[in-house]
C-alpha cells in the first residue's frame, strides 16, 4: 500500500516534464498547423499581427540574438569561472578560499531580475556614455556573465576538488610546474565536471528571460554588432504574450517549445557525459 | 626549472589573483550599490505601507504577503509531493534501476527548462485548462513544479546518507515500513530535507518570469488564493521598466528580497547544524 503509493507520487514528478512538453504541444499546435514550421524560419521578419496569411513570423533574428547572448556570456564566464575555482583550490589561503566561496554561493543565489535591474540602472547608462544606445546585446552578454559566473565557479570548483590527492602528490613528484601540474594532470582528470559545468551554465543562459529582457533594448533585428539593441527569444514570449491572441499566441508557444527542445538537448548531453565519467 | 617555465607559472598566478579580483570587485560594487541605494528608502513604513503612485511611493505591504502566500501554496504542495517521490527513489530503488533512472532523468530535464517555459505551461495548465484564471494559486503550483526537481534530489540525498543499521535495526524490531519511515528515516533525514527546502524556497521567491502570466500583476491585497497577487521579484521588474522614477523604491525591494533570502539560508544552515549536532545522520548536498 505504502509502496504504491509512494510509486504513484514519484511517477506524477516524473509524469511533470512530459506533461509540460504535451500541453506546450497542444498550445502551439494552431500556429504549426495554420502557419506551418518553416515559416518559423524562413520569413523575413516578425510581425505577428494579422493571422497566420498577413502576419510574419520569422523567429531567426531572435534565435540568433538568444545564441550570440549565450555564446558571449559563456565565452566571458567560463574562463574566469575557472580561474575562480583555480584560485579557490590552489592558489589562495584557505580563509581567503572559505570566504570567496561563501561570497559565491550568495551571489548564486540572487534573483535573476535584481541582477537585470542593477543591469538596466547601472551598466545601460555606462554603456550608454560610450556608445549609445546603452541597452545592447553587449549589456546582455555582461549581465548574463555575471548570473552564471558564481555557478560555474562553484561547480568548477567542486569538480577540481574531486581529482583524486594522488594525481598531485605524483605529478609533484614528477617535478611538473604548477602549470603543467594544473594544466596537464588536474584539469583533465576534471574535465568531465567542467563540461557538465559549461553546459549547465549554456542551458541557464539560453533559458535566462528577465535579465536579458531589462537590459537589451527588444527590438527585433539581428545583432549587427554588439552594441546594437536585440531581443531575446525568452524575452519575447514575455513582452507579447499579455496581449497576444490566437495565432499569434500559439506561434509564442512555439517559440517556447524549440527553447524547450534546444534545452532538453544540453540536459540529455550533460546526463551522458556524467554517465561516461 | 627553465625560464620559461617560471614565466609560465607566473602568469597563471598573475591570471588566477587578476580574475579573482576583478570577480570580486565586481560583485562587490553590485552588492554595495543595493545596500546604499536601496537603504536610503528602506525604512519600517516601507514594510506596513500599501503601493501608492504605481509603487514610487508607499510601501510593499500587500506584495509581502501575496509573496508569503504564493511561497505557502507552493510549499504545501512541493513538500509533501517531493518527500514522498524522494522517499520512493531512496528506498524503493537502487540507483541503477531502470524506473529510478528515468524518473530522475526527467527530473533533470524539469531542472533545466527556462522559467518562461513553466510560464507558459502554468498558464496553459493551471490559468486556462483548469479554469484558476490569474490567481495566487496557480502562480503557486507553477511554483511547485519549478522548485519540485531540487528538493527531490536534496531529500534523496538526505534519505541515502542515512545509514543501513538504521533499517536494520527497524526491521529487526518488526517495525513497519510506514512506522521506519515516518519516525526513522524521516527524523535522520531531515537535514537533507531542509536542504531542499531551502532550495526550492530561494527559487521559488527568485522567479519571475513563471509567475507573469499565472499570478499576476495586481498589487492590491489579494482577498483569497483565487484572487490575483504580485510577487517581490514581479514588483520589482515593474518598478525598473514600467514606472518611470520607480528605481529608488525597485533598489528597497530588492534588498528586502535578498534580506529575505539571506535570512532563511542562514536559518536553515543553523537549524542543519543543530541538527547534525545532536548526532542526525548526513546533509546530504
Amino acid at each position: 500500500m505504502l509502496a504504491a503509493a509512494l510509486r504513484a507520487a514519484a511517477f506524477v514528478c516524473g509524469a511533470f516534464v512530459v506533461l509540460m512538453v504535451l500541453f506546450v504541444l497542444r498550445e502551439s499546435w494552431p500556429a504549426l498547423r495554420e502557419i506551418g514550421l518553416s515559416r518559423f524560419f524562413t520569413d523575413p521578419s516578425w510581425h505577428p499581427q494579422g493571422g497566420a496569411a498577413a502576419g510574419t513570423f520569422g523567429l531567426v533574428p531572435m534565435i540568433t540574438a538568444s545564441l550570440a547572448l549565450t555564446a558571449g556570456a559563456v565565452a566571458l564566464a567560463a574562463p574566469l569561472g575557472l580561474l575562480c575555482a583555480l584560485f579557490c583550490t590552489d592558489y589562495a589561503p584557505l580563509g581567503l578560499a572559505t570566504a570567496f566561496r561563501r561570497l559565491m554561493e550568495v551571489l548564486a543565489g540572487i534573483p535573476s531580475v535584481v541582477y537585470g535591474f542593477w543591469g538596466l540602472v547601472v551598466l545601460v547608462p555606462l554603456i550608454n556614455r560610450w556608445q549609445p544606445p546603452g541597452a545592447s546585446l553587449l549589456a546582455g552578454i555582461l549581465v548574463l556573465a555575471l548570473m552564471i559566473l558564481p555557478t560555474m565557479a562553484l561547480l568548477a570548483q567542486t569538480a577540481i576538488a574531486t581529482v583524486p590527492a594522488d594525481y598531485r602528490r605524483g605529478a609533484a613528484a614528477l617535478g611538473l610546474t604548477r602549470v603543467g601540474t594544473l594544466w596537464g594532470v588536474v584539469l583533465p582528470a576534471a574535465r568531465s565536471g567542467l563540461y557538465t559545468a559549461a553546459l549547465l551554465a549554456v542551458g541557464r543562459a539560453i533559458g535566462e528571460t528577465m535579465a536579458v529582457l531589462m537590459v537589451c533594448g527588444n527590438v527585433v533585428r539581428s545583432p549587427s554588432s554588439l552594441f546594437a539593441p536585440v531581443r531575446a527569444l525568452t524575452a519575447n514570449i514575455a513582452l507579447e504574450m499579455a496581449y497576444a491572441l490566437d495565432d499569434h499566441r500559439s506561434a509564442l508557444f512555439v517559440s517556447g517549445l524549440m527553447l524547450a527542445a534546444m534545452v532538453v538537448v544540453l540536459v540529455l548531453a550533460a546526463e551522458r557525459l556524467r554517465a561516461c565519467e | 626549472m627553465t625560464e620559461n617555465a617560471r614565466l609560465a607559472d607566473r602568469l597563471l598566478a598573475g591570471a588566477v589573483w587578476l580574475a579573482a579580483t576583478a570577480v570580486t570587485g565586481v560583485f562587490l560594487w553590485l552588492l554595495t550599490d543595493l545596500l546604499r541605494e536601496g537603504s536610503a528608502a528602506l525604512s519600517v513604513s516601507f514594510l506596513v505601507d500599501e503601493p501608492r503612485d504605481a509603487g514610487r511611493a508607499g510601501g510593499i505591504a500587500p506584495i509581502l504577503v501575496s509573496t508569503l502566500l504564493i511561497l505557502g501554496v507552493c510549499l504545501a504542495v512541493a513538500l509533501p509531493l517531493s518527500l514522498a517521490c524522494a522517499a520512493y527513489l531512496a528506498e524503493y530503488t537502487r540507483r541503477e534501476e531502470r524506473a529510478g533512472r528515468t524518473v530522475r532523468v526527467s527530473l533533470e530535464v524539469l531542472a533545466g527548462m527556462p522559467s518562461i517555459v513553466f510560464g507558459l505551461f502554468g498558464n496553459a495548465l493551471f490559468c486556462i485548462t483548469l479554469g484558476l484564471g490569474f490567481s495566487i494559486l496557480s502562480g503557486g503550483l507553477t511554483l511547485a513544479c519549478m522548485a519540485l526537481p531540487l528538493m527531490i534530489r536534496a531529500t534523496e540525498e538526505g534519505f541515502r546518507a542515512v545509514p543501513g543499521d538504521y533499517r536494520s535495526g527497524a526491521a529487526a524490531l518488526g517495525l513497519s515500513r510506514w512506522t521506519t519511515l515516518t519516525h526513522i528515516l524521516l527524523p535522520a533525514a531531515l537535514p537533507g530535507l531542509m536542504v531542499g527546502t531551502v532550495l526550492g524556497i530561494g527559487r521559488a521567491l527568485a522567479e519571475t518570469a513563471a509567475l507573469i502570466f499565472t499570478s499576476g500583476y495586481v498589487d492590491r491585497l489579494p482577498d483569497s488564493l483565487m484572487d490575483s497577487g504580485r510577487a517581490l521579484s514581479i514588483h520589482i521588474y515593474d518598478l525598473a521598466m514600467n514606472v518611470p522614477g520607480g528605481e529608488r523604491n525597485a533598489y528597497a525591494a530588492a534588498l528586502v528580497l535578498i534580506a529575505l533570502l539571506l535570512v532563511i539560508n542562514v536559518l536553515a544552515s543553523r537549524a542543519t547544524l543543530g541538527l547534525l549536532r545532536r548526532g542526525y545522520a548526513g546533509a546530504g548536498a
